[in-house]
């Protein structure tokens, strides 16, 4: 396997969906190119840090907002 | 020498799998016209559904437009909801619609998701710099936040909302390519260059001797 094959099939090895032969194959080819282990494991962990970024509080304003307008229509929609 | 060490992505839980144990009695609550039950499903996901209508609409005010419509239709089509999905995967897809429709009306000409998009070349990395152990770890929360929220605004929408969707928010492929009305293959492959791109982008912030 070569740089830009690893590429194609980078999606389904991030999510653990390769089949074991092909698996082995980008490991293989990992396990000599670093440059590709860079690019591998730098993108691992762009997804780990967006997914594990907590939502930051909504602003109060807001907050005030939605739940305003939520009770005002919810109590509308009850009537 | 043995080969180096490849650490697999974190397993990070699903939303089914840290759903609270009274989510189910809440939701049947609300669907009987308990107010406060819905309030306190509202409470639960507010904040994450405010993140996901920011970074679709990439605009407070619709943000928050979006936001409110998504719980308030969430509310009147509670009925519906049969519990074969995510209570919070249903009020996703209720609230990307509401953010894209708020997207479209803003930028008519621009957005059209289900178009092809050019997934090509430009998604050979180029820049292989490393990034050492931990990088966020440099950078306070709210200015992790900052960051994270301007290198995933740059995205073109096709590709941002993807990975919101997929990688953020945690839905499946074929969850995202049925709320976004795209094909698996689509998906996937939007997936993996908006991946590569934000690492790109996030090599300004994280790479070894970076701007820290």
């Amino acid at each position: 396997m070569k740089c830009k094959g690893l590429l194609s099939e980078l999606a389904d090895y991030l999510d653990e969906m390769l089949d074991p032969v092909l698996r082995a194959e980008i490991e293989e080819h990992l396990a000599k190119c670093k440059n590709c282990r860079i690019v591998v494991n730098t993108t691992k962990k762009t997804i780990e840090i967006f997914c594990n970024s907590e939502p930051v509080p909504l602003p109060v304003d807001t907050r005030e907002r939605l739940h305003s307008a939520l009770e005002k229509r919810l109590r509308r929609m009850q009537a | 020498m043995g080969s180096p060490k490849l650490n697999p992505v974190a397993q990070h839980p699903l939303p089914s799998q840290v759903v609270k144990e009274d989510e189910p009695r809440l939701v049947a609550a609300a669907q009987s016209g308990d107010i406060s039950a819905f309030e306190t499903l509202v409470g639960r996901y507010e904040r994450k559904i405010f993140r996901l209508t920011q970074n679709i609409t990439q605009n407070r005010e619709d943000a928050e437009d979006a936001m409110q419509e998504a719980f308030l239709k969430a509310f009147e089509h509670l009925h519906e909801f049969q519990g074969n999905s995510r209570f919070y995967t249903w009020l996703v897809r209720i609230a990307v619609n509401q953010a894209l429709m708020k997207l479209r009306r803003r930028r008519p000409n621009q957005i059209s998701l289900d178009e092809e998009v050019d997934t090509g070349e430009d998604t050979v990395p180029r820049e292989v710099e490393d990034w050492g152990p931990s990088p966020e770890q440099r950078y306070e929360q709210s200015e992790l936040s900052g960051i994270l929220s301007t290198v995933i605004g740059e995205l073109d929408p096709a590709f941002r909302i993807v990975f919101q969707l997929r990688d953020i928010e945690e839905l499946s492929t074929e969850e995202t390519a049925e709320a976004l009305g795209l094909s698996v293959p689509a998906v996937k492959s939007r997936l993996l260059r908006a991946r590569l791109k934000l690492r790109q982008k996030l090599n300004r912030y994280f790479q070894r001797g970076g701007n820290s």
